[in-house]
């Protein structure tokens, strides 16, 4: 589904990524672990199209597509999706806006019409429940005033309503307690299917404990050192990352 | 010969056809309309050399040959699109002239009196010319002493104390796409009894191809403790010339919020003054305007602080594309011995193209010095992280920048407490947006999302 095949990217002229490999099937939930720095939100960066970000060579295929050749909304209609670390807040524009537009953006790019309102409104007001969230978060302005919780969950319900083909969470977890956390984690849990897959991008286990994934790659200075299953996870909650580079490093 | 003398001349000729064959005008009327066409004559058309006038010109007026309305006829299916869909208390001219097959005045409450002003004049001509003229004397503005020399029609709107008027009493102005352009000069009075409270609605709105030149004046008394909710929306045609003037003198106690929304026309004036003149009084100015095309609008409005402890908060909000012009001018003036006054000022401007052009100026005059100020202008583009974090979801860029665009205007629309204004300017600024933003569509979707949560309470 998503290759990644010897990446390397640029931030300012400094080397970020230094040749990054990695394949995900459907089905399969990911998470990439690693200390600061090690370029851990670089890869959805890139792959979400995020401008500052000079890849130098690698490719990038998303279901046999390049995905460096594709616009931002082009990528994000053809079902890979990113969860940001810090959602955007979009004054002014209200909710309901963004989820309208975005499905309908991706149902014209599929070729389909546009979704006819009640059924749009019982798709939403079906998600929000599911995020127990209020109905009034519809004609709230986009992450506008939302507690970081709050703007976590916004970016799950846009997942749940969309249905992306890749899931890309992007420290889903940092600034949330744990009933958040379970809300959330149900969330991209209710996303997990046969044909989905599940990108996780995370500095501690504990998300894990919550969102149980197939693999766990450990990303070192802009390479992944070291994959596993989720033990790996709990090793790396135990022992740190030092072993890992170290290891790398011999 | 000058502009304004050929215009003059030609004015009056036009006038007198039509006086010939009416009945002949109280002695105080005719007095003054003399006086104040000789004023005009003398001021002239206001050239860009007009510190007042410097980034608007007003040549096409003054150049232009227009012809006075010769009925109020209407489409009322034509109308019927146009009208906004309240109930109200509804008062329609059309190319300046009364209509009454479409006004309805079945809501007035007691205490309340909506009237034409050629009826008011009529029933007691001299009620009305006690406080018409108080406000805007004719040495305003050169359009304020032609509005002075030409009023055939207008609105009078009075309140007895104490009064409440729960429908919003709207004025409609209807603009006709007529063969010849039509000029009418309209004058509107409201005169608010202590602690009366109501919303009037101004509403400029005609036929696509319309093409009039408007030139109306409009004078606001707020007794003691009076609230009044003023709303201008001006959807005029894209020919229409528009120059409006709107003087408010507040006593204490008393709360006048303008929101001034400003979307039609080709070359727009507003002019907001407000006087605070006792204790307590406050005023709020709301303002949005967006231009297209070669619109031009011109917003110049004066907050006069003239007596301690008066309020004031303005917010203007102006978009502008393609090749369109605006002006922002926000004066405060704070008189000395006006004392713990507050006043706010803001106003931002997005720019939607490289050749649109905003010229914003706020000024300040301050001779108090136990004062809260404050005043700030910005002009810039939209925020190209938010427009990111849209295209990440599939939002094409397009629909991303129109998305942005209609939420910079919703900041004053959210203070709009007339619904049906509200979304009428939600529609008109999504839909005039470039073609593909489809955005009229999502509102429609946002406001049915609304309706229905509405009716699920109930």
């Amino acid at each position: 589904m998503l290759e990644v095949k010897d990446l390397h990217v640029s931030v300012e002229g400094k080397e970020i990524l230094k040749g990054l490999n990695l394949t995900i099937n459907p089905g399969e939930v990911h998470a990439i672990m690693g200390p600061n720095g090690a370029g851990k939100s670089t890869l959805s960066a890139v792959i979400a199209g995020n401008e500052g970000y000079e890849v130098t060579s690698g490719t990038i295929t998303f279901e046999g597509q390049d995905v460096l050749e594709m616009e931002i909304e082009e990528r994000a209609q053809a079902g890979l999706l990113l969860g940001f670390q810090y959602p955007v807040e979009i004054p002014g524009v209200k909710n309901v806006y963004l989820l309208k537009a975005a499905l309908n953006a991706q149902r014209e790019a599929r070729g389909e019409g546009e979704i006819p309102a009640p059924e749009f409104m019982k798709l939403v007001r079906e998600k929000l429940a599911f995020m127990k969230m209020d109905n009034s978060f519809l004609q709230r302005a986009v992450n506008e005033g939302f507690s970081g919780g709050e703007k976590k969950r916004n970016e799950i319900l846009q997942m749940l309503v969309l249905q992306p083909k890749l899931a890309m969470l992007d420290e889903i977890d940092s600034g949330l307690d744990i009933d958040a956390m379970k809300v959330v984690a149900e969330g991209v849990n209710s996303l997990r299917s046969a044909e989905r897959a599940i990108l996780m991008v995370t500095h501690y286990q504990r998300l894990l404990d919550y969102i149980e994934p197939d693999y766990v790659h450990v990303l070192v200075d802009g390479r992944i050192v070291k994959s596993g299953d989720k033990d790996l996870a709990l090793e790396l909650e135990s022992r740190g990352y030092e072993w890992v580079t170290e290891e790398s490093a011999a | 010969m000058s502009a304004a003398q050929t215009f003059l001349n030609r004015l009056e000729e036009r006038l007198s056809e039509r006086q010939a064959a009416s009945l002949p005008e109280p002695t105080w009327i005719a007095a003054r309309r003399q006086a104040a066409a000789a004023r005009f004559e003398a001021l002239g058309f206001p050239t860009r050399r007009d510190e007042a006038w410097k980034y608007t010109d007003v040549r096409r007026i003054g150049e232009g040959d227009f012809v006075l309305a010769r009925d109020a006829a209407f489409s009322k299916a034509t109308a019927a699109t146009l009208t906004l869909p309240i109930e109200a208390i509804r008062l329609t001219f059309v190319d300046g002239l009364f209509s009454a097959d479409l006004s309805d005045l079945s809501a007035l409450p007691s205490g309340a009196t909506v009237e034409p002003l050629s009826q008011a004049l009529a029933n007691n001509h001299e009620a009305v010319g006690g406080a018409l003229g108080r406000l805007s004397g004719v040495e305003f503005s050169p359009f304020a002493a032609l509005n002075t020399a030409f009023t055939e029609e207008g609105a009078v709107i009075r309140l007895a104390p104490g009064t409440v008027v729960e429908q919003p009493i709207v004025l409609q102005f209807l603009s006709r796409a007529n063969e010849a352009a039509v000029m009418s000069h309209p004058r509107v009075l409201i005169e608010a009894g202590a602690r009366s409270q109501a919303t009037v609605v101004e509403h400029y709105v005609g036929e696509t191809d319309a093409a009039n030149f408007t030139n109306v004046v409009g004078e606001v008394l707020l007794d003691r403790g009076a609230i009044l909710k003023h709303y201008k929306l001006q959807e005029a045609p894209l020919g229409d010339l528009h120059i409006a003037s709107l003087h408010v003198d507040q006593g204490r106690d008393s709360r006048f919020t303008s929101f001034n929304v400003n979307l039609g026309g080709a070359l727009v004036r507003n002019d907001l003054v407000a006087d605070l003149n006792a204790q307590g009084a406050e005023a709020s100015y709301l303002g949005l305007f967006f231009a297209q095309g070669r619109q031009h609008v011109d917003n110049h409005t004066l907050v006069n602080h003239n007596a301690p402890m008066t309020f004031s908060n303005e917010n203007y909000k102006g978009i502008l594309g393609d090749r369109a012009r605006g002006v922002f001018n926000g004066k405060v003036i704070v008189k000395r011995d006006s004392q713990k006054i507050e006043a706010y000022q803001s106003n931002a401007n997005l720019l939607l193209s490289d050749r649109a052009e905003i010229d914003a100026k706020p000024e300040l005059e301050i001779y108090a010095d136990d004062i809260k100020c404050s005043h700030g202008t910005t002009t810039g583009q939209l925020d190209e992280k938010a427009v990111f974090a849209l295209r990440t979801r599939g939002i094409d860029e397009q629909t991303a920048r129109g998305l942005l665009t209609l939420a910079f205007a919703g900041e004053v629309m959210e203070q709009v407490d007339v619904d049906a204004i509200a979304e009428r300017v939600e529609r008109t600024v999504a839909g005039k947006l470039p073609e593909r933003f489809n955005l009229a569509e999502l509102v429609d979707a946002s406001l049915n999302e609304v309706h229905d949560a509405g009716l699920g309470e109930e």
